[in-house]
This record gives structure tokens, sequence and C-alpha cells, in this order.
């Protein structure tokens, strides 16, 4: 056995342990001193009526009476407000930033849910019942039945280009998107291309201009999707969903089609041509290396045996 | 006051209310798809989908309409002690319960406004059969076609065509349910195959 296979083994034996850790079944009790995930149930009522009518209206934000949550806006108060409001007992949740299992803001959602709601959690995107995402969506493929929610900062679409909600509002009511084309035209005016690389705007079902959250416009592709996905604004107060096999065109022109991009790399841990890639900076003489975003998605593919260019080396 | 009155409200409210939910969400994100929920029971004739609808969405903050036949004294004091929704006519409702006939005419409801359309009515239909046999239903959440028993299939058309506005149904029978939003086309196909 050389040194190589020994060192992969022994990887993979750590991501396998260190995955198994973290997967922890529901204890089915909460804290007895919060109710059922967190919120009271005047609330989570309020929650709920806005989100059926946020599948029945696919794209159009529904205002809410978002609370404090017990963190500060921008750490994902909408998400969770929206999780809390539809966990049950038995679901399995899974947290993710950025793709990432291991960041804080991932584990501290994930903790606080274990406490308030006594939910199993996972890592495994196809073992979750409840994905809350920050700015991705899964490499693997999500199926029926599960549900993803986002946390949105900004909900508002049109926000950069009109400031007055009124105004916007009166926008998306008589269907006036002709300021988001003329936006994305000025990209191609002045960059040749359409720079919008994040937070690029898509039309769902032919009626709502909608901002999909900071995703990168590689996911936008997977907004068609036979799970229900949800969007909660915790800051601005608004919610708004789509439903599975919802049909949701990003914008584009007939000659400058919308292009997916990412990074032109492979993934120097697993290998993995496809996925979107995080670029990091290994040392201070300008070494870098690229790894997949989703932390699932990549130690599931070291775990089945594939390699990169880097995962034989030693990762400080 | 009946003693039934007093009873029939869920035991437990937080888990019951949040597995009610969950059948609800998947009703309305995937039309067609029907759903089994448990946990209350309400005076007659309402069916217990329908009681735990109410339990589950309504509160003293939802203004809820009883068409007639369901507008009777034991489902009042029901709602009044488990809810405590104002009881309103159906142009003001929020939550609109009743059997299809009774709920006529069904323009009366609030369909929301261009700016705000979500502010319209949810219709909960108590229906005498739920299966996945009837009209057939395309649109958001529906990945070819689903079938439907719909009570009324030119009212669900001409609601639909004003989409983004228009009222939202959830059909009850027994401890089923399931759901047309507005976003859904409804076609009668034996209509079709004429």
């Amino acid at each position: 056995m050389s040194v190589q296979t020994a060192m992969d083994e022994a990887q993979v034996d750590q991501a396998q342990a260190d995955r198994a850790s973290t997967d922890q079944a529901g204890t089915g009790r909460h804290d007895p001193a919060y109710n059922f995930a967190y919120l009271d149930e005047q609330t989570k009522r309020m929650i709920r009526r806005a989100l059926l009518k946020a599948l029945a209206i696919p794209g159009y934000q529904v205002p809410f009476a978002s609370r404090e949550m017990p963190m500060p806006y921008g750490w994902g108060t909408g998400g969770v407000q929206v999780t809390a409001a539809c966990l049950e007992p038995d679901d399995v949740l899974k947290v993710i930033d950025q793709g990432a299992d291991d960041t804080t803001n991932a584990v501290s959602i994930r903790k606080f849910f274990q406490r308030t709601a006594g939910v199993a959690v996972t890592e495994a995107t196809g073992e979750a019942s409840l994905i809350q995402t920050r700015h991705r969506i899964p490499e693997t493929p999500l199926t029926e039945g599960q549900i993803l929610v986002y946390q949105v900062p900004i909900p508002e679409p049109l926000r950069f280009l009109e400031p007055r909600e009124t105004e916007t509002r009166k926008m998306h009511a008589l269907e006036e998107y002709g300021l988001m084309h003329v936006k994305l035209y000025e990209d191609i005016a002045h960059n040749g291309a359409i720079s919008t690389a994040y937070a690029y705007p898509v039309k769902v079902e032919g009626r709502y201009v909608m901002d999909p959250s900071p995703i990168p416009k590689f996911d936008n592709p997977r907004l068609e999707s036979p799970a229900i996905q949800l969007f909660g604004a915790g800051r601005e107060q608004r919610i708004y969903a789509l439903p599975p096999y919802c049909r949701v065109e990003s914008l584009d022109f007939e000659d400058h089609p919308f292009e997916a991009s990412k990074a032109d790399h492979d993934c120097d841990l697993c290998g993995c041509g496809d996925s979107y890639l995080d670029e990091v900076i290994v040392d201070d003489e300008g070494g870098r290396m690229f790894v997949c975003s989703d932390t699932d998605f990549c130690a599931t593919r070291r775990a089945l045996g594939h390699a990169g260019r880097l995962s034989g080396e030693a990762l400080a | 006051m009946q003693p039934d009155v007093l009873t029939g409200g869920f035991a437990d409210p937080a888990p019951q209310s949040a597995r009610a939910f969950r059948a609800a969400l998947q009703a309305m994100a995937m039309p067609g798809t029907i759903h089994e929920v448990s946990g209350a029971s309400a005076p007659a004739p309402l069916s217990a989908a329908a009681a735990v609808l109410l339990l589950t969405l309504c509160d003293r903050e939802t203004l809820l309409h009883l068409a007639p036949g369901h507008d009777v004294q034991g489902v009042r004091d029901w709602v009044a002690f488990h809810i405590g929704a104002p009881i309103v006519p159906a142009g003001e409702a929020m939550f609109a319960l009743g059997t299809w006939e009774a709920l006529a005419s069904h323009d009366a409801y609030a369909i929301g406004t261009p700016e705000y359309p979500d502010r319209a009515a949810t219709l909960i239909v108590e229906v005498a059969s739920l299966d996945g046999k009837g009209a057939r239903l395309t649109g958001p959440g529906i990945r070819d076609e689903a079938f439907l028993p719909v009570p009324d299939v030119a009212a669900f058309r001409a609601n639909a065509r004003r989409f983004p506005l228009g009222w939202d149904a959830m059909l009850t029978c027994g401890p089923r349910l399931a759901a047309i939003p507005r976003s859904t086309t409804v076609e009668d196909i034996t209509c079709m195959s004429q």
C-alpha cells in the first residue's frame, strides 16, 4: 500500500467520522423553556398564512410581520422564521451557509433548532426533509417532498434600481420590468456580457420578476426543482415561494443568452468538474486552491474514492 | 352551549398544528395531491380536515365567513371557544367555509388588489368526495397533470384567468384535504373529449 492511499483512506475515515458525529437523531424533546420551534403559535399561524399565499402566487413577495429573533438581522432571521413555521417534530434538518455545513451561521442555526425543536439534524442532502440555506442550492439534486428555505437579504429585485417601495410595488402590479432589462443591457454595453454573477433576476411562470437571493447564477437552472422552495427576508419582512416544477427563467436577451458560470477548474479535493467552486488562498505566496462550495457533496465524493489535485497533501 | 363545543381542539397544539400545516403546505405547493390530517373534531357539519385547517390557520386576527349550512350555533360556539375568529359576511372574509353551493356567490370574496394580490380570501370547500379523479389540473406545482373532483370547473377557470388576482380554494372531505390555488388551470376532460 502506498503512502498516498494510506493517507487517502485515513482522510476518508476521518471525513466519515467527522460527518457521523454531526448527524444526530432527534431527541423528540425540545427545551421546555421555549414553545416548539421557538416561535409562539400565533406568530406561526401568521407566517403559515403568508406561506400559503406565497405558494398560490409564485414569485410574489407577501408582506409578513417579521419578529425579532435571538440573532442579528443578516444572520438569517427570515429563513429561521420560515423554518420555525414549517418544522414538524420528525423532520431531519440540514443547514448550510454558502454550501458549507460547518460554518458559524449554519452551526448556530442548526443548534438553535436542535434545542428549541428537538429535531434530528444531518449534513447529508439526501437525508434532510428540510434544508435551510444561505446563498447556495445543494449540488445533490433535491427530491419531491423536500423543502428548501432560503435566507434573503434584499427580496426586491428592483430595489437598487428604484428605492421607493410604493413604486416597485406598482411596477410589479403593472408587470413593468423594463428597468431590469435596461440594467442588464447596460451590463452588456459596458462589459460585453451580463456581469451579474449572483442574485441573478428570474421571471417566475412568465409573471413576477423575482430575486432568487444571492445564490450564484450557476445555481439558477436548479430553481426549477421538484422540491418546495420558500424564501424568507426577516429585516425586509417578505416571504415568497416557488412551488415544485414551477417555470423559472433567468432574464436574458436572444443575442446574449443566460449562461450559468463557474470557476474554470476542477475541485482540488474531490476532482469534480461541474460543481460550484470556492477559491481559497492557501499561503502568502499567491498559492490558491479551488474546492467545492458544497461540503457535503465534496465529502461524499471523497468518501467514494474520488480525488483531486491536492487530495493527497496534508492541508493545514 | 353543547358539551362538544368545548372539546375537539388540538390536545398538543404546537406539534399537531405543525403536522397539519405541513399537509396544507404540501397541498398548496402541489395542487391535486391529497393529504390526510387528524387531531381535531368540530360539531356537524364540519369535516375533520376543515376543523384542523381552521385550528391551524385561523385565530382572532382572521375574519371568517361561515356559509349557510355551516353557520349553525354549534359551529359558531366551537369557533368562538377554540379559535376566536370574528364571523363576518362573505365580502370581508379572509377565510370562508362551506359547501361549494352554499359559498355562492363566489364573486363576493376578496381577490386581492394588483399591488397586494395576497389580500385574497381562502375558501375551505367541503366536498362530498375527494379522490384523484375528475377535472384535469395543470400549472405551478404540477409536473405533468393532476386530477381532482372540482365542484365547478367554469368558476375555477374564471378565477385562474384573473391571476395574479383571485381566491384560493382548499377542498376538504372527512380527514382529507387538497388545494387548488388561483395559479392552477382547471379543465373538464369530459367536455374536451366530446
